[in-house]
């Protein structure tokens, strides 16, 4: 009976990123509207954007092979495990041990591999220059997430995201200089691998700058949809994960009963709502940089990491 | 019934036998099936006489032969730690005959390849069972000698001459260093039996050095930066099934010697030399992995991507050290059969990778992936092994790669129980240069594929490919499948490696086969779990989910149409994105810093129509820091000596009488 309702609100978790995904990019899109005096489109828009893809047929290209065809449902597969995985409102989770922290870092990982390989199949330079910015985008971001994983796991005493949350939940915590690094180190590294501004910018299509837009050029119908639903989820993922890891208040426990999930969910949302306030602000405040001032972005990114990560071997207080 | 060693020993005695036979039929059309077919089996009857005894971790087993020194014999012996390196051995032995099986009938010069074949196998199966140092070293060299033979077995293409005389030397000078550590390691007395030297007590100064010449010995054969540059160009000089073997089995009887020294008969660890261990084993990962992605020759890109998966190795195999210098046994043991593991794992898909590799040269006749693409269409099999592979050797969950780097990446999380701040500070750099490394291994393995097997086909014979025969992808798909179970069930194969690290550090990583479905749990499950086969079984079942609800309540309609591409649909496949083309940012990140990497655009003056070009310039910082300064230092000398030969027999006379005089004098002065 105990397994049954664990795997109900493993379930609802699942279902509730699913969900929650599209609503949160038209929220931030929307925000962004309004700070530039625009009205934008409806907070429902992805929803529909969605549903139209899916219903149209697919234009492949000639010589498109088969890794092109399964690589969408492969990369979003992957990016809706990762996102289940991370604890939203409730933490131990019934199958959040199936994988750690660094596990659904590289199960990311997994879902970009596959998508750069698509990005080349068709042939074409500009599935070419996006796969090749995109894992050069990578080879940076990934050491700087690990770093960060590995100081905050080093503080926690775990990789593993319940208990990680449960002890930032916890009063021991306080305030740490090497968990402030770690969190710009995770938000730089968000921002880069979700294609946002400064690093690309998700609203531009046909830009000599693009990386993630070029890579899935050839996309269309179903297949697009996959993928656009992908990039919500793993936005999503993201912005989950900073609050999982560094703003746990008021995450329940799974076995707490209907009240205290609710009152989780409501927190989690709000959260939400605030993160996506800030990024919308932070979006429209700042420029896209040139791919070549990439490298020092993220490298900024990896340096902070390492130094939070060395602070902790240095000193258990800081 | 005779004992497990004498067993495998009879097994390297058929393996000789099947050299003689190959000797003698080497010039019949048949001898090609008669001789890849025998060490086929004989390699599966090691295999399945060497399991036993891992799984078992029953005592070792201890035979002596009247051959060698005459006051000494051969000693061989069968304990855990060599068992489990006679099963990479053999299994990739066993893949590697299966692949020649169909492979080796494309061989122009069979009589050059199948003689050293079952002589190199013998050698590696020899180097892992002997016992003393003699035999040992003598072993080593046939090992090193008949793989010399096989690199020079098209020794008339280019390079190849080059590549066998870089080998030699570097051969030669890692067995000098060998024997230096095990004249160290024998002391005065003179007890060249791994049992006399396990029981001796060493200075701290005396196993420093050993360790130092272990890391030139072992560390030049196994491709340890900066003694690593030979390797690029041997192993791809061989034929395929023997750059897999050399890339995916060699490299692993060199870290055995290594383990064998430095921790069963060195005796109790220094954390000094750990970090040493280190540094050498991070930098050779990131060194590796961003020459791999600067190359477009695929066979040397699979060969730089094997230092760095050595250095990955070599990197977990000093935190193993760190550890067990400090007396935390658990965390020595996590290390240890994180580095074990991968050593499995690597074995695994660098054999399939090569066989891939092989199956592109043998179907297009290019080892250039600038000439190649869109081999998906005309050889899927392959590619679809080949995917496996490259999964795998990126590190990506559920495949075997990312279970060892997992298991490293909670060894390095170990760290902070280390009390000596010299690898406190040590720890988190190696961390971040293993995470770099894994995330340029990805970028690296994108390229190989992506450029070789996806887009359109850049050159006539890369249209016009075929696929393989039968026997070459049953092998690679035996590895894949192989690749695929290790990744799924990792914590059965950790196991099997804790009788290993039992037996040489007195600790072992807890039983995994009793956690709940099958997780792998280092510690404790509040600490870290993965579990690969769940992850996989989640990711199945949401993708067939997506699927079905698509294809039922939406669309399911393709059209195929010309591609979009913004409009600008290239009209000839020279307009994709090449592999320079694809690593430039990367290269322009890290390729300033290590490779002086400059580019040049040559433009012709207004007026002219030639094309501009693009030219990249690279420099290895290795071979012109190090080698470079040495061999001409060499030719220097030897320009200089050179004018002794033409001397006239009076100079000669007086030149002899001089030496004498000198050394008499020495004499007289010495004593």
């Amino acid at each position: 009976m105990v397994v049954i309702s664990d795997i109900l609100v493993q379930l609802v978790q699942m279902t509730l990123v699913l969900l929650l995904a599209p609503l949160f990019t038209g929220f931030v899109r929307k925000i962004k509207a309004r700070l530039l005096r625009r009205k934008g489109a409806s907070v429902f828009q992805p929803y529909r954007d969605l549903l139209r893809l899916l219903r149209k047929e697919v234009v492949l290209a000639e010589n498109a092979s088969w890794l092109f065809r399964v690589t969408p449902y492969i990369t979003f597969a992957a990016i809706w495990v990762a996102a289940a995985l991370v604890p939203t409102f409730a933490t131990g989770l019934q199958f959040s041990w199936s994988a750690d922290l660094i596990a659904i870092v590289a199960l990311l990982g997994s879902a970009r591999f596959f998508l750069a390989l698509a990005g080349m199949d068709v042939g074409t330079s500009f599935g070419g220059i996006g796969s090749s910015r995109e894992v050069m985008i990578a080879a940076l971001a990934e050491p700087a997430m690990l770093l960060m994983v590995f100081c905050v796991a080093l503080i926690a005493g775990s990789t593993q995201l319940s208990t990680v949350a449960t002890f930032m939940a916890s009063s021991e915590v306080g305030l740490r200089i090497s968990l402030g690094m770690a969190m710009i180190a995770l938000i730089m590294v968000a921002l880069a691998e979700n294609a946002r501004i400064p690093v690309d910018n998700p609203a531009t299509h046909l830009e000599l700058t693009m990386v993630h837009e070029a890579m899935i050029l050839e996309y269309s119908g179903r297949h697009l949809a996959m993928i656009e639903f992908g990039a919500f989820l793993k936005l999503l993922f993201y912005v989950s994960l900073i609050i999982c890891v560094f703003f746990p208040w008021q995450i329940t426990i799974v076995g707490a009963g209907p009240a205290s999930y609710l009152a989780g969910a409501g927190a989690y949302i709000f959260k939400l709502a605030v993160a996506s306030l800030l990024l919308a602000a932070f979006e429209t405040a700042t420029a896209k940089m040139r791919v070549f001032r990439v490298p020092e972005f993220l490298g900024a990114a990896l340096m902070l990491g390492l130094l939070g990560t060395l602070l902790r071997f240095v000193s258990r207080s800081f | 019934m005779t004992s497990a060693v004498a067993q495998q020993l009879w097994c390297v005695a058929t393996l000789l036998g099947t050299t003689v036979l190959a000797i003698a039929t080497s010039r019949s059309r048949r001898s090609t099936a008669i001789v890849y077919g025998a060490t086929l089996a004989i390699s599966l009857i090691a295999l399945s006489r060497c399991l036993p005894v891992l799984v078992a971790g029953g005592n070792a087993t201890e035979l002596v032969l009247p051959v060698g020194l005459p006051w000494l014999g051969a000693h061989f012996r069968l304990d855990a730690l060599a068992a489990f390196f006679l099963a990479v051995v053999n299994l990739g032995g066993a893949a590697a005959s299966l692949y020649g099986l169909g492979y080796g009938s494309h061989e122009t010069a069979p009589h050059r390849v199948l003689p050293f074949f079952p002589a190199f196998l013998a050698g590696m199966n020899l180097v892992v069972l002997a016992d003393d140092a003699f035999t040992f070293l003598l072993c080593w060299e046939f090992m090193s000698l008949a793989s010399w033979a096989l690199v020079m077995a098209h020794h008339r293409e280019a390079d190849n001459a080059r590549a066998g005389y870089v080998y030699l030397v570097m051969a030669s000078f890692g067995t000098l260093a060998l024997l230096l550590a095990f004249g160290l390691l024998s002391g005065a007395g003179g007890g060249y039996g791994f049992a006399t030297m396990r029981a001796a007590q060493h200075s701290p100064s005396e196993a420093g050095l050993v360790l130092a010449l272990m890391l030139l010995g072992a560390g030049s054969k196994a491709g340890l930066a900066p003694l690593h540059v030979w390797l690029p160009l041997a192993h791809p000089a061989a034929p395929s099934h023997v750059s897999a073997l050399m890339s995916g089995v060699m490299t692993k009887v060199a870290i055995y010697g290594f383990i064998r020294v430095v921790f069963d008969l060195l005796g109790p660890p220094n954390w000094s030399s750990a970090v040493v261990v280190l540094v050498l084993g991070s930098a050779t990962a990131v060194l590796g992995i961003l020459s791999a992605l600067m190359e477009k020759d695929l066979k040397r890109l699979l060969a730089y991507s094997t230092i760095e998966n050595i250095g990955v190795i070599f990197a977990s195999l000093g935190l193993a050290l760190a550890f067990q210098a400090n007396g935390l046994g658990l965390a020595a043991a996590l290390a240890f059969t994180a580095a074990l593991f991968h050593i499995l794992n690597h074995s695994f898909f660098k054999s399939l990778l090569f066989f891939g590799a092989g199956a592109v040269l043998s179907s297009t006749g290019q080892r250039n992936i600038e000439t190649l693409g869109g081999l998906i269409h005309r050889m899927p099999l392959t590619s679809f092994a080949f995917l496996v592979g490259c999964v795998a050797i990126s590190a990506l969950p559920p495949f075997n790669g990312f279970a060892s780097e997992w298991l490293v990446f909670q060894a390095i999380l170990q760290s902070p129980d280390l009390p000596q701040w010299g690898l406190k500070v040590m720890v988190p750099a190696v961390g971040a240069s293993l995470a770099l490394a894994a995330a340029l291994a990805a970028a690296c393995f994108v390229k190989a594929f992506g450029i070789t097997f996806l887009g359109r086909a850049r050159s006539p014979v890369a249209e016009a490919a075929g696929e393989v025969d039968r026997c070459s992808l049953a092998a690679m798909f035996a590895l894949a499948v192989l690749c695929f179970l290790a990744g799924i069930l990792p914590g059965l194969v950790i196991d099997v490696l804790s009788p290993v690290a039992q037996a040489l550090l007195g600790h072992r990583m807890p039983v995994q086969a009793s956690d709940p479905w099958l997780s792998i749990v280092p510690i404790e499950e509040s600490r870290s779990s993965y579990n690969g086969l769940l992850v996989f079984v989640f990711i199945t079942a949401t993708a067939s989910l997506a699927v079905y609800f698509i294809h039922r309540f939406a669309s399911h309609a393709i059209r195929r149409g010309p591609a979009w591409g913004c409009g600008f649909t290239d009209p000839t496949p020279a307009a994709q994105y090449s592999g320079v083309s694809f690593v430039q940012p990367i290269r322009r990140v890290f390729g300033t810093l290590v490779f002086q990497a400059r580019e040049h655009v040559e433009m012709p003056p207004p007026g002219d129509l030639r094309p501009a070009r693009l030219k990249v310039e690279m420099h290895d910082p290795v071979w012109e820091g190090l080698y470079a300064p040495v061999s001409g230092a060499v030719w220097f000398l030897a320009d200089r000596l050179n004018q002794l030969q033409f001397l006239t027999i009076r100079r000669y006379l007086s030149l002899v009488f001089a030496t004498l005089v000198t050394l008499l004098l020495v004499l007289a002065i010495w004593s």
